[in-house]
């Protein structure tokens, strides 16, 4: 295999800066749109006493996950030693972070007290879950961050391998603790399951590649660099793998919750009575983030159509937004079982369904989350060079191209 | 005249140490805690405070605790009953086999095994030594992971800029907030307004009292009849009990 070289794009173009300032106003909407709410207190958003984490938390969950899934391209080059993935590691490990940094930004914002960010990140209480998922994505910057020094210093790259394995457990752990920030509510019947935390695993792997997919594909074109069949081959049959895997968890989850007679309310309103998120679930998740896009994966014809794939990791980000709205929110918005065998009613909506609109605020909010992490790797590829000159198939995997 | 000066400077203060307690540091509060009960008397594990309910003398459109407790707290509405603080609430209970009605109040249940102090990321969210379980307004961040923890729905999320709070229970937007057992009144030898408020208006459905003293009513009372925890399947082991559930 040919020696790959790096460079850095050259951003001057007018479409480059263009994104940037695209980029920059939607954060700045977003910004406006936390004052608001801030400043109103949250009575102005969706959320209430009753469905209590919203909009802001279904896009920073989905981001943090993504982000850990993203680092999958780099892991397999570097733990599983794929060759072919080995250009692609740079990119993998920056996004990841640039993912995580959104989340963790939508997150901060929603706080009732995001000026006591001090407070968060110096006073611990190690029981609970929360704090250590604090540590855990403080813990992913730094090893990342060193992981990419490695790969892009000569002298360091030695310990690359190395800091690959130790970023690769560091992650997995990573999406455990966000998985078990649900685990841990024994009070929500639709999160009191121990599969919680691996369907995330699975979810990440998913979710993760096929942003990656998107960058990449977009940073190729718009750059004018060559982007080959090879690589574009492989990372669809392995995002292939990682949807099916999500189909597969899924219906292991929903069954195993059959089983237990005490969860046979909440499935009944996730699968069947529960409205909306009856329909993200089928609609959303199943067939928009799973069953669609493995049918055009295997599709035969349109195996390197860089549209379809696109199409395809759209869909699945589609998908997995539903998914953890039917998680985070339709899982608040099923009544707690507090009186088994009573109907119940107050003035407080026990034992009734909670309602929950998103408002526009909470949407910008997090969409902006999603602006902060493009920025980010659009700046940090201008600056650095994570991007190889060409990915072209004779240089990216020769053997397939003979 | 001079009563009015007086007055108003009550206020200025009253406000002021409102002020102050809600965003000077911690120590502040410390001390006030501190101050606020006979400084001979410290809260320790001797005593777990607790309450027993009587569903039976519990009338149903009664809210008359509801009521103590909302202007104890000075809990104001907005009119938006989805974000509006509640810290106690009446619930309306009818078996569906039997038709059976049953009405109760339902509080923080200050659970010895708290899943809202496990899962409070800063330690806002915790026990005291006597059993109550309180926010430290000053180290909430807002994240409402206890609100999503509580099994009873207890907790209440200060959703808007609160005026008009009272010196002994200040609020802060953006914080989380619940049944605080009164500990203003209960650190000074006193009980919670809701049960004063049940009793007064001689319903009598709430007793309050020491858990672990053999000799106090509640004691003795649970000891001959018993009192159900809600969702006792989850082990918490709450401090409020119920009869005639
Ligand atoms: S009832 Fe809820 S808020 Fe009260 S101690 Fe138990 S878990 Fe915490
Ligand atoms: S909202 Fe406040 S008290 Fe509740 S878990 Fe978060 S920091 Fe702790």
């Amino acid at each position: 295999m040919k020696k790959i070289e790096y460079t850095r794009i050259k951003g001057h173009s007018l479409a480059y800066y263009g994104l940037l300032a695209g980029l920059g106003f939607i954060i700045l909407l977003g910004l406006l749109a936390t004052w608001y709410m801030e400043h109103n207190g949250h009575y102005v958003t969706g959320m209430s006493n009753q469905i209590v984490w919203g909009m802001p938390h279904v896009f920073a969950i989905f981001l943090i996950v993504a982000a850990s899934g993203a680092l999958n391209v780099a892991s397999i080059a570097s733990v599983f030693g794929k060759k072919i993935y080995d250009p692609l590691s740079r990119l993998s490990a920056l996004l990841s972070i640039a993912l995580l940094a959104g989340g963790l930004v939508v997150l901060l914002l929603d706080l009732g007290r995001p000026d006591r960010l001090i407070v968060a990140i110096t006073t611990y209480n190690f029981k609970s879950i929360f704090a250590w998922n604090i540590i855990l994505y403080t813990g992913f910057f730094a090893i990342v961050g060193a992981y990419i020094w490695m790969m892009m210093d000569h002298n360091m790259h030695k310990y690359k391998k190395k800091v690959g394995l130790t970023a690769f457990v560091w992650r997995l752990i990573l999406t455990t603790g966000t998985g078990s920030i649900f685990g841990f509510l024994v009070a929500r019947s639709a999160y009191d399951a121990a599969l919680m935390a691996p369907m995330f695993i699975i979810m990440s792997f998913a979710f993760g590649l096929a942003i990656f997919i998107l960058v990449l594909m977009a940073a190729y074109n718009w750059t004018g660099r060559e982007l080959g069949d090879a690589v574009i081959a492989r990372l669809r049959s392995l995002l292939g793998v990682f949807v099916a895997a999500v189909l597969y968890f899924t219906a292991v989850y929903h069954l195993t919750n059959l089983y237990i007679t005490e969860h046979h309310g909440v499935e009944q309103f996730i699968l069947r009575d529960g409205g909306i998120y009856t329909n993200l679930f089928w609609f959303g998740q199943v067939l928009i983030g799973g069953l669609l896009p493995l049918a055009l994966i295997y599709a035969p014809g349109v195996k390197t159509c860089r549209k379809t794939l696109a199409l395809i990791s759209t869909m699945i980000i589609v998908g997995g937004m539903c998914q953890i709205y039917v998680i985070v929110i339709g899982g608040q918005a099923y009544p707690m079982e507090l009186f088994p065998g009573y109907e119940v009613s107050s003035t407080f909506f026990d034992g009734m369904v909670n309602s929950y609109s998103p408002t526009l605020p909470e949407i910008i909010l997090g969409l902006s989350g999603m602006a902060v992490s493009i920025l980010l790797v659009s700046f940090a590829i201008k600056a650095l060079s994570f991007l190889p000159t060409s990915l072209a198939d004779s240089i990216a995997d020769p053997h397939a191209a003979k | 005249m001079s009563d009015q000066i007086n007055d108003s400077r009550r206020q200025f203060l009253s406000k002021a140490a409102i002020a102050g307690s809600v965003t000077i540091a911690p120590g502040v509060f410390l001390h006030q805690t501190a101050q606020a009960k006979p400084d001979e008397k410290a809260v320790t594990s001797a005593t777990r405070w607790g309450m027993l309910i009587d569903t039976d003398k519990c009338s149903k459109g009664c809210t008359d605790c509801v009521d103590a407790c909302n202007q104890e707290h000075a809990l104001t509405g907005f009119d938006r009953p989805e974000t509006d603080a509640q810290y106690i609430r009446k619930v309306s209970l009818v078996e569906k086999q039997t038709g059976h009605e049953i009405s109760l109040p339902l509080m923080c249940q200050h659970c010895e095994k708290p899943p809202c102090v496990d899962v409070c990321p800063t330690g806002a969210s915790m026990k005291r030594e006597d059993g109550i379980v309180l926010v430290d307004k000053h180290i909430c961040i807002g994240c409402r992971y206890c609100m999503m923890a509580c099994p009873y729905k207890a907790r209440s999320f200060v959703h808007e800029t609160i005026e008009n709070q009272t010196l002994s229970a200040p609020r802060g937007k953006g914080t989380v907030e619940s049944c605080t057992m009164c500990t203003h009144r209960v650190d000074k030898d006193g009980i919670p307004a809701c049960v004063e408020a049940c009793t007064d208006e001689n319903h009598n459905a709430m007793t309050f009292g020491d858990l672990n003293d053999p000799e106090s009513t509640i004691s003795k009372e649970l000891k001959k009849h018993g009192g159900k925890q809600i969702r006792a399947d989850l082990q918490l082991n709450t401090g409020v009990r119920y009869q005639g559930l």
